[in-house]
């Protein structure tokens, strides 16, 4: 309540941007702000909310809500807000288990979700609702992105992810455009934190390129022990891997990395300054992929409800679908099972000024959708 | 029945649980419901576990696997069901959730005779441990089989049925699991009040003196390990119906000590105790969630004062000692 | 398969078994002389972790941050013990497990609170480095093989303690009568604050070890302090003999099951498969093989005699 509270009041003493409001708006965002993936969800909240303020619209409210990464936490969490909160919209889950716990049962109850970052294979495919949006990718995109730049020079990579099912569509994504040999494709436990085994494996294996997808800690604790096994092949991942969040943590052993992601802090346009240096401004920290993707997220929200009301479900769908934004990755539009078509690039870690941070090499696919929209009947 | 002070409480308690529903659904409070629900759920696993563990004496860490097996049998059904792909000869689940209850009770009861059976052998911090270790094994094994969804877990699309009742409407879903609760506490009264369940206590109070006269404590103990898995699964089917969402983190050890949890909340071996503890817990973590995002933090500090300086539990504090002891 | 590789892994089993010891040493020795069941033993690995990573960043010396780990650790045990612990001695287990399990989300979330939310860094020091070249020509890294000295170290003062001070007089009275040493004079309130701040000193000696080459974060002490529950019960609980042998059976079992068991499925399924059923079986297989040996040994491979 506390929360809800401090959100409209800021709401109130910001300036309003002079947009015809349509309607009350009330959000309810479910994030993990407690225990190891606490990151990631303070990233999606500050990155949401940052947008939220700079669109000084007074009529939207938000509640937040910590779902300690626990499943029937946010199942809870979900019904409270949808029962008791009466919020319109839902967002800002960052795993995708937690994800397929809330998202079609909340759109089963005629409530909106806008996915900041996870998004399984299923809600992409025959199992998309024309009230599910998301403002981040599908999950298997940069893993795609990363099978296409290995085609350039990689003749026999050595893959390795998580066993579970973001792990499994991770390599299942780099395998539809890898198209040289595999010298090994290894599944680790969740939450491994000591890589020594496979590490042995990939020095053995002849590899001359190395794919892993290791969200958080256990990517972290790759890295770290990767630099110092001698082994010298060189290593690639997805963004997430070497986000904002995790690099200062690895350290110089990060460095020359390469990965893909729909942005980084160095993008040179508009939107993009304006939206590190805000939130350098408001936070005193850079922006990680997962800060990017909620104040995206907020962006479509606050246009959509700058133009339809939320009560009139087929409007707000529209206006939504419309992605009338401007966002700091440049190109971003929807795809009919309503997640993003946009470019991928390839980045490199550097050290600027002493910060390690992601720069933008070159890109690896213009107007990228996804494998599953084929599946979707909207 | 006596009007013992402990009935008196235990009486408040059960009329307690259903007022809160009920006064939710007159002022159109329907989350509430699914709170209320979520207790008298978790009051059934933990009252599962309070056999074994209350009056058994066999603290078992594992019986989060019970739960989430219970859970599965719901979830997966349900998938063939709504899939239509046979499971196996032909059956393609089902979505009647007596049927399911059948399952989960089943299959729960099955496995905890295989863990009950070798996790017997041993007793004290090993008996602990080895639940632990079972408990593990099968949460690695729902994480990484792919086949029902793995960690991502199952989603149930629409609530499993009930004969004549439209169980989608939250008050309904919570009589059922109400009844259900109060069943499985009067299952629990009638095993501790009968010559097994002297017995099992007697078993843990003094094995020796059990043993010379002839009782064998390894099958009693067996035996009530087995009830004790079966209930908690068939609470584990609930709840997963009231999620209308199964997944690994059922299965995990964090689950297996929220259940140790509210048995010692409320009161450990006390007949209502597993409730009080859920009620306890279901509004401390709705309270302090919506309070602060420290709220794991006060959580903990209340625990620790209650196990350091409120020994009995909830129930101990308002109903006195525990006649059984 | 090469033989050079299946030894590189045999020592890396090896290794993670010596860590697994760093940390199941503390574990065992406070059950083995106060009879406690101390679920908080990983949230003293993580403050370990922590304080040496917060000090080597102030400092720029990772020996500092490790000699920091020890005093936190060793002062948040001793803390932890004369206001919660001290009061569970004559509880049952049932109460212990509670009242740590309380103790875990208290210092996680307190952690959370003073640190922050994001994984801190903390790098190997300069002189252990990179990889040396081990006979049959691969290279290892030499921080990796420091751990196994570091453990041995560990073992052997352990060994020393125990069997020719004192104090290790004194723990070992105490493991076999507790009245008995009480009656002697020797104040037991002071001889259980120092075994459980140096058990603690242990788990933060081991967070500070390994957090230089995993990732320093909330929670970090969860996955290691089952593991670490597994390997005591393996071993016995209360034998630091049975610790040292069920770490390293742990660690050989699991780098091995991880490395072997999805080239054995390689024979009977197409490889993205053996991949994952190998991985699946890998991951439950340390808690079969401790299952196996409990079922046959129900009080570990070398349970004390006395108790």
């Amino acid at each position: 309540m506390k929360k809800m509270l401090a959100a409209a009041t800021l709401a109130l003493t910001l300036s309003a941007s002079g947009l015809a409001f349509a309607a009350p708006l009330k959000i309810g965002m479910i994030t993990t702000l407690s225990g190891g993936g606490a990151g990631l969800g303070i990233d999606t909240r500050d990155g949401f909310m940052l947008a939220i303020k700079n669109a000084g619209n007074k009529d939207i409210t938000v509640v937040t809500e910590d779902d300690a990464q626990k499943p029937e936490l946010a199942v809870q969490i979900a019904d409270k807000m949808i029962q008791s909160d009466k919020v319109d919209i839902l967002t800002g889950i960052v795993w995708s288990n937690l994800l397929m716990a809330v998202a079609p049962s909340a759109t089963a109850q005629g409530k909106f979700y806008v996915s900041t970052n996870a998004a399984p294979a299923q809600l992409a495919g025959a199992a998309c609702n024309k009230l599910y949006f998301n403002a981040a990718y599908q999950n298997d995109n940069l893993h795609e992105a990363m099978g296409q730049y290995a085609n350039k020079g990689y003749k026999k990579m050595f893959i390795l992810a998580p066993n579970y099912p973001a792990g499994k569509d991770s390599l299942t994504g780099f395998k539809r455009y890898y198209k040289g040999d595999l010298a090994a494709e290894v599944y680790t436990q969740v939450g491994q934190t000591d890589y020594a085994a496979e590490i042995a494996q990939m020095r053995a294996s002849g590899a001359d390129g190395i794919f892993v997808f290791l969200p958080g800690g256990m990517g972290i604790a790759f890295m770290k022990q990767f630099a110092q096994s001698g082994v010298k092949i060189p290593v690639m991942g997805p963004g997430f891997s070497f986000s904002q969040d995790v690099l200062p943590a690895i350290g110089d052993a990060a460095l020359g990395a390469k990965a893909s992601g729909q942005w980084a802090p160095d993008f040179d346009n508009a939107a993009s300054k304006k939206f590190v240096a805000d939130f350098q401004k408001e936070y005193n920290r850079l922006p990680s992929i997962y800060a990017l993707q909620a104040y995206d997220a907020a962006q479509l929200i606050t246009a959509a409800a700058s133009k339809a009301s939320v009560k009139d479900a087929a409007a707000f769908g529209a206006e939504l679908k419309k992605a009338d934004i401007k966002s700091p990755r440049g190109n971003f539009k929807f795809n009919t099972n309503q997640h993003p078509i946009q470019d991928i690039y390839l980045t490199e870690v550097v050290k600027n000024n002493g910060v390690l941070t992601n720069k933008t090499v070159e890109k690896i696919f213009s107007d990228h959708g996804d494998a599953y929209a084929k599946d979707c009947k909207l | 029945m006596l009007l013992t002070r402990e009935n008196l409480v235990n009486l408040i308690l059960a009329l307690g649980l259903l007022a809160v529903p009920l006064a939710a659904n007159a002022l159109g409070q329907p989350f509430y419901i699914t709170l209320a629900t979520r207790v008298a759920i978790l009051a059934l696993a933990a009252t599962g576990l309070n056999l074994a563990l209350g009056v058994g004496g066999l603290v078992s860490f594992g019986h989060a696997a019970f739960f989430g097996i219970g859970g599965y049998a719901a979830g997966i059904l349900a998938a063939h069901n709504f899939s239509g792909d046979p499971l196996f000869f032909g059956f393609s689940g089902t979505n009647q959730m007596w049927i399911i209850w059948i399952v989960a009770v089943a299959m729960a009861g099955l496995v905890g005779l295989v863990i009950g059976a070798i996790s017997l052998r041993t007793s004290g911090v090993y008996f602990i441990m080895i639940t632990l270790a079972f408990a593990q094994m099968v949460y690695y094994f729902a994480v990484s089989w792919p086949a029902y969804g793995g960690e991502d877990g199952l989603s149930i699309l629409v609530r499993n049925q009930f004969p004549g009742v439209m169980t989608m409407v939250p008050l309904n879903y919570f009589l059922i699991c109400y009844v259900i609760l109060l069943l499985g506490i009067a299952l629990f009264a009638v095993i501790r009040a009968s010559r097994f369940g002297a017995a099992l206590q007697a078993a843990r109070q003094n094995e020796v003196r059990v043993a010379t006269v002839g009782i064998q404590p390894y099958r009693i103990r067996l035996t009530a390990f087995v009830i004790s898995a079966a209930l908690t699964g068939l609470a584990g089917a609930l709840f997963a119906d009231l999620n209308r969402f199964v997944s690994p983190s059922m299965l995990s050890w964090h689950m297996s000590g929220e259940l140790i949890v509210l048995i010692i909340l409320g009161g450990t071996g006390r007949l209502f105790g597993p409730l009080a503890g859920a009620a306890l817990y279901v509004a401390f973590e709705y309270a302090l969630g919506g309070l602060t995002e420290r709220w794991q933090f006060f959580l903990g500090l209340i625990l620790l004062l209650v196990v350091l300086f409120a020994r009995g539990g909830l129930l101990g504090v308002l109903a006195g000692k525990a006649r059984h002891g | 398969m090469t033989i050079a590789l299946a030894l590189e892994q045999l020592l890396n089993g090896i290794q993670l078994g010596v860590m697994l010891f760093l940390m199941a040493a503390g574990l065992t020795l406070i059950f083995g002389v106060m009879g406690l069941i101390n679920l908080a033993h990983g949230s003293l690995y993580m403050v370990g972790a922590f304080a040496c990573a917060t000090v080597a960043a102030w400092t720029g010396s990772f020996w500092i941050g490790l000699v920091a780990s020890l005093i936190a650790a060793a002062a948040a045990g001793a803390i932890v013990e004369l206001v919660v612990i001290r009061r569970l001695y004559d509880r049952d287990h049932l109460d212990q497990v509670l009242a740590t399990f309380a103790l875990i989300l208290m210092f996680s979330e307190g952690t959370r609170w003073l640190f922050g939310s994001f994984p801190l860094y903390l790098d190997i020091p300069p002189l252990l480095q990179g990889a040396v070249a081990l006979p049959g020509g691969t290279e290892y890294p030499l921080y990796r093989l420091a751990i196994i000295a570091a453990g041995a170290l560990v073992a052997f003062g352990l060994y020393m303690l125990i069997s020719r001070t004192r104090l290790g007089m004194r723990i070992r009275a105490g493991e076999s009568d507790r009245e008995m040493i009480g009656a002697l004079g020797v104040d037991i309130r002071t001889l259980y604050t120092v075994v459980f701040a140096l058990g603690a000193a242990l788990a933060g000696f081991a967070g500070a070890m390994v957090g230089a080459i995993q990732s320093v974060q909330v929670g970090m002490g969860e996955p290691v302090l089952i593991l670490a529950f597994v390997v005591i019960v393996i071993g016995g609980i209360g034998s630091i003999k049975g610790a040292l042998l069920g770490a390293l059976l742990v660690g050989v079992t699991d780098t091995m099951g991880r490395f072997l068991l999805p080239k054995l499925m390689l024979l009977f399924v197409p490889p993205a498969q053996a991949g994952m059923i190998g991985g699946a079986i890998a991951s439950m297989l340390i808690y079969i093989v401790m299952a196996v040996i409990l079922a046959v040994k129900p009080r570990g491979l070398f349970p004390p005699a006395h108790a």
